[in-house]
Formats: structure tokens, C-alpha cells, sequence
């Protein structure tokens, strides 16, 4: 009996004991977690693409109810959800625009000239090692899709051309494809900026157009007709004036002779000046 | 003697791989002139380190052997015009690696003589150490073996270190290259007044020149010519790829292994090729610069496959044009097939690097036919890697794209892209591409910080 009553007491006791540095520990070593901040984690939309800057969506949440940065810059979330935050959290939306990844390549295997033929494995990364990849311009899209692959928002296909086409209320501005492309074509871009330069190719002309059919070979008619030097030329290339966006419109690209500048339609496609050649081939040209 | 030879360490690495080699087709051609282009292309970055810069206008008169470019730098080069002509354009063209990159076309006169008119006789031992790096430097001298490594730096080790034995590269274990086998051949007064140079500007007691065992009358033809030469010998090693790698050739000739991270003055060391050091004997008492080099150019579809010595700068297409083709000619390779650059266009130069063009035939059926397997562990690429990697858990890694795994725990930047693990892999995994892709990225993130 005894035995029973000092085992039962013991474990009494040290229960008691270890209860109470429990609650000690408890009192002082507690940390006090703002509980908006996994309410906020459930509005986002938990795709850790990291476009927002932070390193996922639960530390973007924390920055948020702290105050550092603002729901817009989520660019994943529909923009309601957006919103929902800003009014949950009382601030405002801000953010700015969305920003979408383009290319700065319009030379598909109809237009632009393959002159080697590259029997490596299936990657622009691998083919851009050998030689640049085997296209005549050494600027142009070698278009194996390694931008594709790595797309986690299935934003990204190739067209019958081997380019890869934008689907823009997909891409979040993430900027995986920024940094996948070995030839460095692609760019975030805000999406209400329509007027765009499909070309990368600092060759002067002539030899330019050697290449590829659709290349910006310089020729200043786009830097003319857009006001307040909104485009100019450099290096061989036409280059728009970010901060001048505002004056865009279509006039710039209607004397273009290659239609290398482009007026990106809201709905998908590429308006093209009235003096851009016109291209009627639809098969790929040959090697060599 | 004969007996003796049992005990000595046999001259080799573990590991490593046995080629077709391919030699016969060059190995008995002498060193013949070739014409010069009507045009030729002069990088600006021909060398490892910063690009030279122009010191020419366009429409500038230039003279073969005239300084073009000055070095940018301490690792960095000048350039010399190859040949008499006039500036035609300093813009941008077509190189080897693929992205187009700055360089200075030079028109050839009609009827320009091979003759170097631009040179300044100097009397070399009355230079200290410090003018004869400078002259190095001067003669615009980078690793001919295709390292392209600017040799004046190789001459003064880093603090707390010193020279006291250089390694002549005399191994050339890629197949179709035999340049190295005629200069030892051809230019053995050259050489070895380059290695004198080398051994005074390093203060270095020794040079040992490691010739493979397939050049035995190259190394019959420099031990006579080094009998009156003490300090200097020549040593066979023994056949194999990569032996004519820097690391590869210093275990092999001393037994020392180049610790990982480090550099062969670490122990001491200093890793010339031939061809370096035959131009430095060449050029260095005339007060010349490098404007010519020794190019193999072989391979099944070359007509005429020979050494020349080729004007840097000449379009490859020139060069094949010279030699002959057959209609069947497919890929370009610049450098020997194992770590050669295959050209996509023609156009492009043979720069300060090329030590070979080897042009294959199209239509390999071998190339066909190259499926990818997946890996069954076999082990040959580990058992063929020389610096003792594991390619199929780097392979693996990599389609995985755990590039920074692999250079931090694998020792990804330890490989030196010698091929031996994708030669052997019975599953066609191009495995050094591989390599070549994580070591691209990883370079393009420490880049960006």
C-alpha cells in the first residue's frame, strides 16, 4: 500500500513540478504573432513565385500587416483578392501595374535563318554553348523552350514558329523566364506599355536583314514619327524611352519596313505597321 | 638501363581515357606557309582577362607586325596586326564562343609580303626580370595550347610562392592536333630558347618537357638537341587523354597532385605548351609580337590535311578553302574533337587559342543515332574521370537542377570540361554539357550576387 502511495505521490509531484516550469516558460518565453498575419497568408494566393520580392508567401504576408509593403505588389492574385486585403488591412491597394515578361524577338524559323544545324540535346542553355546555338543572329531566339519548361504558370507556349508566345493574364512577372533565356530576350514590362521592339540585333542593317526578315536594322523611321525622342536609336537598335511610355501610340510603327516595332494587342496577337513586309511563309526556311 | 626501367613510377594518371588518335593523317606534314586572307578578324578578346584596346582608326595604314591593341591591364594583351593592310572596320563579328564580340577587320594588301617589317633587335640578357615579363607581355604571348591564358602572368607567382620547376607541354593528347609534334621537330632552337627565357624570368633550376609516347621521334629529336643543355630534360608519359591537361601532365612528370581550388605555383610549378614557348624563343630577341601560329587542320573531310602556320585572324572559311574540302564536309571544329568548339558559321577567325581545325563529314551516322538512356550506375565515367568526380551523381544533380549542390558538396568546379565521362557513358548522357550549363548558371549567380 505504502509503495503505491509513494509512486502515485512521486509522479504527482513531478507532474506538478514539471507543469509549473511549463507555465513559467510559457509566460515568459511566449511571442506574440499577429493572428492577421495567417488570415492575410489565406487570401494570397500561395504559388511562392517570389515576383513580389519576398522570398514566398507567407513572408510577404508578414511584411504586409507590418505595413512595409502594399497588396498590389502581388502579382499573382486576382486583383479582388487584392483588394480584399487592402480593405482588410486598411491600407491602400498600390502596387502599381502589373508587370508581364516579353520577348524581345520576333525571328521565328520562318523568317529568321538557322545556319547550323545543332544535334545536342534539347536545350537553349546547352545550344547557346556551342557556337551560340547555330542561328545567323547571334542575338535571336534559339527556340528549344527552356523558357517553357520552366514556366510554373503555364504562361509561356511556342507557336508553329518556334517563338515563345506571352499569355498574359497568366504570367505573373515572376521573371523565371528572364533569367532561364541564355540569350537574355525576355523583360518585365508594365502591361499597359503596347508599343514594343521585337529585335535584340546590334548589327548594323544590311547585315541584319542578312539574317532574319524581321530585324530592326536601325533605319530611325520609328525614332522620327513618335514625339519628344520617345524612341531612339543606339547601338543599331531602336530603344523606347520607359518614362515617355505615355506618348506611345501606333504612328510609330506604321513606316517600319521590317515591322521589328510592334503594337501589342490587349487580347493577344501583334499589330504590325502598314510598310512592315509582309510574310507569307508559313513552313521554316531551310538549314544552312 | 633496361632493367632499371621496371622501378620507375610509370608516367601516367589513373583514370582517364584512349581515343582513336587519328595522328597519321598530319603527323609526317611539315609546317608549310599559307597565303593571306583578303580579310582577316582580330578579336579583341583573343585572351583570357580583360579585352585589349584598339589603338587604330579606321582607314589606318598597318603594317604586319605593328602593334594594333594595347593590354588593358595586367591580365590582358596587346595585339599586331598580321599582315600589311588597312583598318576596314573596328565593330562587332562573328566569334567562335557565339555571341558577336568587338573586333578590328583588317583589308590585306594585294601582294603583301610575309616579311615582318615591324621588329626591333634587342640584345635579351642585358634585360632584368622585370623588362623580360614586360617583353612577354609586349609580345602579346597567351597559352597557345587553348587555355589562352596571358603567359607574363604565369612568370611571377603569387606572394610567398616561387618557381623552381616549369613543365614544358609537349603532350598534344587530343586526336587529329600534331602542331606540338612538328614544332618540336621543326622549331627545337626556338623552343629551347624559350625555355631559357622562362627559366631566367621565373628563376626556376628545372624544366622538364613531357612528350607522349606516341611522338617518340620528337622526344629522340629533343633529348640529342638537349644533350648540351643542362637543367633541361625530356620525358616520355604515356599516351592517354587528358595528359596534355596542365593537372594531369604535373602528376604524371613529378607525382604532385595540384591541391583542388589551387594552382600549379602552389607547388611550385609553371605549365608552358610548346607552342608558347617555340613562338617566345621566336619572337621575344627580334622584339616581335604573336601574329602567326601553328594550326593542324585535319579531320575526313580535308583534302589536304596539313600544319600550317596560319596569320591570326584568317576565316576559317579561307583556311578550308586552302586545303580543300570534300562535298560532304558537316561539322567545324576548332581545337582538337575532345574539347574543340564546333563553329556554327564559317566566318569566324582562327584566333591566338585554335591550335587545330578539324572538319568532320556530315551525316555521322553515329550522330543519328544518339538517343539518351537513362543511367544504369555502371561506373565508367567515374573510373574515366582524371580529377576524380563523380559524373553520374553530378549528371543526376544536374537534370535536377541542383546546380549550387553540386559545387558546393560535388566539386562541379573542380572539372575541367576534358569530355572523358560523356565519351565512355554507355547511355549517351551528354554529362560535360551538362557541367557546362551548371557552371554558366552558377557563374551568371555569383555574378548577380
Amino acid at each position: 500500500m505504502v509503495t503505491i502511495l509513494t509512486a502515485v505521490g512521486f509522479m504527482a509531484t513531478l507532474g506538478l513540478t514539471l507543469a509549473l516550469v511549463l507555465v513559467a516558460a510559457n509566460r515568459r518565453l511566449y511571442v506574440y504573432e499577429d493572428p492577421r498575419i495567417d488570415q492575410v497568408e489565406d487570401l494570397l494566393p500561395k504559388a511562392n513565385c517570389g515576383a513580389c520580392g519576398s522570398a514566398g508567401c507567407r513572408p510577404f504576408a508578414e511584411q504586409l500587416v507590418k505595413g512595409e509593403v502594399e497588396p498590389g505588389k502581388c502579382t499573382v492574385n486576382a486583383k479582388g483578392m487584392n483588394q480584399i486585403i487592402a480593405d482588410f488591412l486598411g491600407v491602400d491597394l498600390g502596387g502599381g501595374e502589373k508587370r508581364v515578361a516579353r520577348l524581345a524577338c520576333a525571328g521565328g524559323t520562318h523568317v529568321a535563318h538557322i545556319r547550323a544545324s545543332y544535334a545536342g540535346f534539347s536545350s537553349c542553355r546547352a545550344s547557346a554553348l556551342v557556337s551560340g546555338g547555330g542561328k545567323g543572329c547571334a542575338w535571336g531566339c534559339l527556340g528549344m523552350g527552356d523558357c517553357v519548361t520552366l514556366c510554373g504558370f503555364d504562361a509561356l507556349a511556342l507557336d508553329r514558329h518556334g517563338l515563345p508566345v506571352v499569355d498574359e493574364a497568366r504570367c505573373t512577372g515572376c521573371g523565371d523566364c528572364v533569367r532561364a533565356c541564355p540569350k537574355g530576350l525576355f523583360s518585365l514590362q508594365p502591361l499597359s506599355h503596347r508599343l514594343w521592339v521585337a529585335c535584340k540585333n546590334l548589327d548594323p542593317g544590311d547585315e541584319a536583314e542578312h539574317e532574319c526578315e524581321v530585324v530592326c536594322t536601325a533605319c530611325g523611321r520609328c525614332a522620327q514619327d513618335s514625339p519628344e525622342h520617345l524612341i531612339r536609336i543606339q547601338d543599331n537598335l531602336a530603344v523606347i524611352d520607359e518614362t515617355k511610355a505615355a506618348l506611345a501610340s501606333t504612328v510609330a510603327i506604321e513606316r517600319c519596313p521590317t515591322g521589328a516595332i510592334v503594337w501589342l494587342q490587349p487580347e493577344g496577337g501583334v499589330l504590325k505597321g502598314r510598310d512592315a513586309r509582309r510574310v507569307v511563309r508559313k513552313g521554316a526556311l531551310p538549314v544552312g | 638501363m633496361g632493367l632499371l626501367n621496371l622501378f620507375e613510377r610509370p608516367r601516367t594518371f589513373a583514370h582517364g581515357i584512349y581515343p582513336i588518335e587519328h595522328k597519321a593523317l598530319t603527323a609526317d606534314k611539315p609546317i608549310r606557309r599559307l597565303p593571306f586572307a583578303p580579310e582577316l578578324v582580330l578579336p579583341l578578346a583573343q585572351h583570357r582577362g580583360s579585352p585589349a584596346q584598339p589603338g587604330v582608326r579606321v582607314g589606318q595604314e598597318v603594317v604586319r607586325g605593328e602593334p594594333i591593341a594595347r593590354a588593358d591591364g595586367h591580365i590582358s594583351v596587346p595585339m599586331h596586326a598580321p599582315a600589311t593592310g588597312m583598318v576596314r572596320q573596328i565593330g562587332l563579328a562573328p566569334t567562335a564562343e557565339g555571341p558577336k564580340a568587338p573586333a578590328i577587320r583588317i583589308k590585306v594588301y594585294e601582294g603583301a609580303s610575309q616579311q615582318v617589317l615591324f621588329d626591333l633587335e634587342r640584345d635579351l640578357d642585358a634585360l632584368d626580370r622585370a623588362s623580360l615579363i614586360a617583353a612577354v607581355q609586349d609580345a602579346g604571348l597567351v597559352g597557345l595550347g587553348g587555355a589562352t591564358f596571358p603567359s607574363h602572368v604565369k612568370l611571377i607567382p603569387p606572394k610567398g610562392r616561387w618557381i623552381d620547376t616549369v613543365v614544358v607541354n609537349g603532350c598534344e593528347c587530343e586526336p587529329y592536333l600534331t602542331c606540338d609534334h612538328r614544332i618540336m621537330l621543326e622549331q627545337t632552337a626556338a623552343l629551347i630558347r624559350g625555355i631559357r627565357l622562362v627559366l631566367r624570368a621565373t628563376g626556376a633550376e628545372r624544366a622538364i618537357i613531357g612528350v607522349e609516347d606516341n611522338k617518340l621521334d620528337a622526344l629522340a629529336h629533343l633529348r640529342a638537341a638537349l644533350s648540351a643543355e643542362p637543367g633541361i630534360s625530356a620525358e616520355a608519359v604515356q599516351t592517354k587523354y587528358p595528359q596534355g591537361a596542365e593537372r594531369m601532365l604535373i602528376l604524371s612528370l613529378l607525382g604532385l597532385e595540384v591541391p583542388a581550388g589551387g594552382l600549379p605555383a602552389d607547388l611550385g610549378v609553371a605549365v608552358y605548351n610548346v607552342g608558347t614557348l617555340a613562338q617566345m624563343g621566336e619572337l621575344l630577341p627580334r622584339g616581335r609580337g604573336l601574329i602567326e601560329r601553328v594550326v593542324t587542320v585535319s579531320g575526313p573531310a580535308v583534302r589536304r590535311p596539313g600544319n600550317f602556320i596560319v596569320p591570326i585572324g584568317t576565316p576559317v572559311r579561307f583556311l578550308l578553302e586552302q586545303v580543300g574540302t570534300t562535298p560532304e564536309l558537316g561539322e567545324v571544329i576548332l581545337g582538337g574533337p575532345m574539347m574543340g568548339m564546333a563553329v556554327a558559321s564559317l566566318d569566324v577567325p582562327v584566333t591566338k587559342g585554335v591550335s587545330g581545325v578539324v572538319a568532320l563529314e556530315r551525316a555521322d551516322p553515329d550522330l543519328a543515332e544518339r538517343k539518351v538512356y537513362p543511367c544504369i550506375k555502371c561506373g565508367e565515367c567515374v573510373h574515366a574521370c582524371p580529377v576524380s568526380l563523380n559524373p553520374s551523381l553530378l549528371g543526376e544533380l544536374a537534370a535536377a537542377r541542383e546546380y549550387r549542390v553540386m559545387a558546393e558538396r560535388y566539386w562541379l568546379d573542380q572539372c575541367f570540361e576534358c569530355g572523358c565521362c560523356a565519351y565512355v557513358c554507355p547511355s549517351n548522357i551528354p554529362l560535360t554539357q551538362y557541367f557546362r550549363i551548371a557552371k554558366a548558371i552558377n557563374r551568371e549567380h555569383r555574378e548577380a550576387g
